[in-house]
């Protein structure tokens, strides 16, 4: 069945006419050419670009800089114009290009968070009344009437976070929000977009962390040079990036790139070897992409040999929702044959003790060559740990006990209150 | 989230007056007040400055006008002389502050969607209250002088709307143009100070010389604040149109007002869409 479409975007281009600015030049030459100015210039940013979001996607955007991205951005959230082409959105959308935008730094927590409010489509009566509910959601009751000037900028991102979540927007375009902030505050952030994907709001996330992508999203897209690159399952796109920032790499005709760099280039482009499957299973090998607090863990992967090539090694990470890599496995080598050969199947297995707190994680599986270098595209699967006691801290095996001194001291005389 | 599903509907982008009155004046009122209130959040007098800069001016030109320079041989003429200075202070105030009104809050342009028009008028809103503040100041230091209240009272508010909205739409004018050419900045500085002395502030049109008065009264100031010192002070006194005609007196300052409004009002609706980009 069709979803309804949240957003539908057809044939959109844009165009940026950098106007002629005289820039500081010498005295000399201004005198010969007092009004000169330089001739304007026309980048293209993208042309004929259309793509669909359904209702109630977490949708995510990713690119290289310079890549598009934040200009389609600025086009879906009414901050640019558009050459030609059309946006169709379904509800209300909110922008969220920056947490706190027209937030001044001598207003109170109040005033701010209706402004923002305001800013963000609600009117200035339901802004007042979601005071009390955002302030609560920041924790920053006891700095209500403090100006803004004073918060630390842990607090007014909070504050500006706060405000998103109060929105009721039908759309929300969020961009790198994540980016700020400690692994508590992003963690909260997580939950909070869970929340709102739950309720059934869309959301668009800009992001530059492809574990964010493949835990989070549903769908992707990699936006490259103005075109799309790759549209689909998250893992897709997060290795299409990461290949892509590669072959970036290599392209650029001034830049020397080290042996190793050049190596790893070459076997994205022509690979030794592809990871077909990768995938994560409970104790009766059934596959999953979610376990239990402590459950046994298992990692698989399938890999197919596309060239001989000597000394294969394969190795196996567990990344935590801010990108952390929490867990890097031994290298593997094949026991047998020590070497790989075209058209060979490499099962991969690993069993894991799983200590990892409850949270999202994203299992990355490599492939390396002899002499160290990848031997074709890294893949990645998502994996959320369930269980009570969200966090940063591992779970580990401990015994705790309190207990009372059976002798008993002395009785202290009671002297009084100080 | 329960609603029924929305239609989508194609979106049109940054817009000058954005799509909805409704939330257009919302923002406005906010944002006006919110500056108003931040002038002076950071003195200990607060508002008490905005009355007292134009008394403070006021009492150093009547100083230096009427007791070195000694040409103050117009009736009445300190009620006149801050009558007018708190009219002119509005007017140079709004526009400076306007022109560079869309840079200072490049963030916010840059970042979210709303009608591009409540940037300058906030300002200008913000510098009406400050102004309706100012008036009821005059007025009772006026009654103080012994100045009585009159019919021509209620006549005030007519001059007051025109000096708005001609400062308004002569801002949405200067604050597009400041983001094409930062000359503009310098320019209207220069205007300023050119358009203190070519407005009756230190003076009345009566007592100037007949070959200038033409040139005198085509600035669109001329006419409202000769009107207002009328209406308010001296309802005797001779008019523009009394002085002139109609044609120099009100007709051609109201042109070149109009004239002004027209071209703030379309030029801005042109540039709004694209101004987050041009900056």
């Amino acid at each position: 069945m069709k979803r309804d479409l949240a957003i539908e975007v057809r044939g959109l281009s844009k165009r940026f006419h950098v106007r002629g600015r005289r820039a500081p030049a010498s005295l000399r030459s201004r005198l010969r050419n007092p009004l000169g100015r330089t001739p304007g210039r026309s980048l293209e940013v993208f042309h004929d670009l259309s793509f669909d979001v359904e209702r109630g996607e977490f949708f995510g955007i990713v690119g290289r800089n310079g890549s598009g991205k934040s200009t389609l951005l600025k086009l879906l959230a009414s901050v640019y114009p558009a050459d030609s082409g059309t946006i169709r959105v379904a509800g209300r959308l909110a922008p969220f290009l920056e947490l706190g935008v027209g937030f001044n730094p001598k207003l109170t927590a109040r005033d701010n968070v209706v402004l923002n409010g305001v800013m963000m489509g609600l009117s200035p009566a339901e802004a007042r009344r979601r005071f009390d509910s955002v302030i609560e959601f920041a924790g920053l009751r006891d700095y209500v009437d403090l100006p803004i000037k004073n918060y630390s900028s842990g607090m007014k991102v909070r504050l500006g976070f706060a405000v998103m979540t109060h929105v009721d927007a039908d759309v929300l375009l969020i961009d790198e929000v994540l980016a700020v902030g400690d692994a508590e505050f992003q963690e909260r952030c997580g939950e909070a977009f869970e929340d709102m994907h739950r309720e059934g709001r869309t959301i668009l996330l800009v992001t530059h962390n492809m574990p964010t992508v493949t835990q989070y999203c549903e769908r992707a897209l990699l936006l490259h040079d103005g075109e799309i690159h790759t549209i689909g399952a998250p893992d897709l796109v997060a290795e299409h990036y990461y290949d892509v920032n590669l072959s970036e790499m290599l392209g650029r005709p001034d830049h020397k790139l080290p042996e190793m760099s050049s190596k790893i280039v070459a076997a994205i482009g022509d690979p030794f070897a592809r990871i077909d499957d990768g995938w994560i299973a409970d104790e009766h090998g059934e596959r999953i992409d979610r376990i239990r607090a402590g459950a046994e863990l298992n990692l698989h992967a399938t890999v197919k040999v596309e060239r001989d090539y000597p000394d294969p090694t394969f190795r196996f990470q567990i990344a935590s929702s801010d990108g952390r890599v929490v867990f890097t496995s031994d290298l593997a080598s094949l026991s047998e044959t020590g070497s790989a050969g075209a058209g060979e199947v490499i099962e991969l297995k690993a069993t894991v003790e799983n200590r990892l707190p409850p949270g999202r994680y994203t299992i990355v599986s490599d492939i390396f060559t002899g002499e160290g270098t990848p031997a074709g595209p890294t893949r990645m699967t998502r994996l959320e740990v369930e269980g009570e006691r969200r966090g940063s801290s591992m779970l580990l095996d401990h015994k705790i006990s309190a207990s009372t001194r059976s002798a008993p001291v002395a009785p202290v005389a009671p002297e009084g209150g100080r | 989230m329960n609603a029924q599903p929305h239609e989508l509907r194609e979106i049109s982008g940054p817009s000058a007056f954005g799509d909805s009155w409704r939330r257009t004046w919302d923002l406005l009122w906010l944002i006006s007040v919110t500056e108003f209130r931040l002038q002076y959040s950071e003195t200990t007098l607060g508002y008490v400055w905005s009355v007292l800069k134009p008394f403070a001016f006021f009492g150093v030109i009547y100083l230096v006008v009427s007791q070195v320079l000694k040409f103050a041989d117009v009736a009445d003429f300190p009620q006149k002389l801050i009558l007018g200075l708190v009219l002119y202070q509005y007017f140079s105030e709004a526009t400076n502050k306007a022109l560079r009104s869309i840079q200072t809050r490049e963030s916010m342009l840059r970042k979210t969607h709303f009608p591009r028009i409540v940037i300058p008028l906030s300002l200008n809103l913000g510098a009406a209250i400050t102004l309706f503040f100012n008036l009821v100041g005059v007025l009772l230091l006026l009654m103080v002088t012994g100045v009585e209240p009159q019919t021509t009272w209620l006549l005030a508010p007519v001059a007051v709307l025109a000096l708005v909205v001609m400062t308004t739409t002569l801002s949405m004018l200067l604050a597009v143009a400041f983001v094409r050419s930062e000359d503009v900045g310098q320019g209207w500085t220069l205007t300023l100070r050119a358009l203190f002395y070519a407005t009756p502030i230190l003076y009345t049109l009566t007592v100037i010389p007949e070959s200038i008065r033409p040139l005198i009264a085509a600035n669109p100031l001329t006419p409202i604040i000769e009107m207002m010192r009328i209406w308010i002070i001296d309802p005797n006194a001779a008019t523009p149109v009394d002085l002139l005609g109609v044609v120099s007196g009100l007709l051609v300052p109201l042109a070149i007002a109009v004239m002004i409004a027209v071209a703030g009002v379309i030029w801005f609706k042109r540039d709004a869409p694209r101004i987050a980009e041009a900056l």
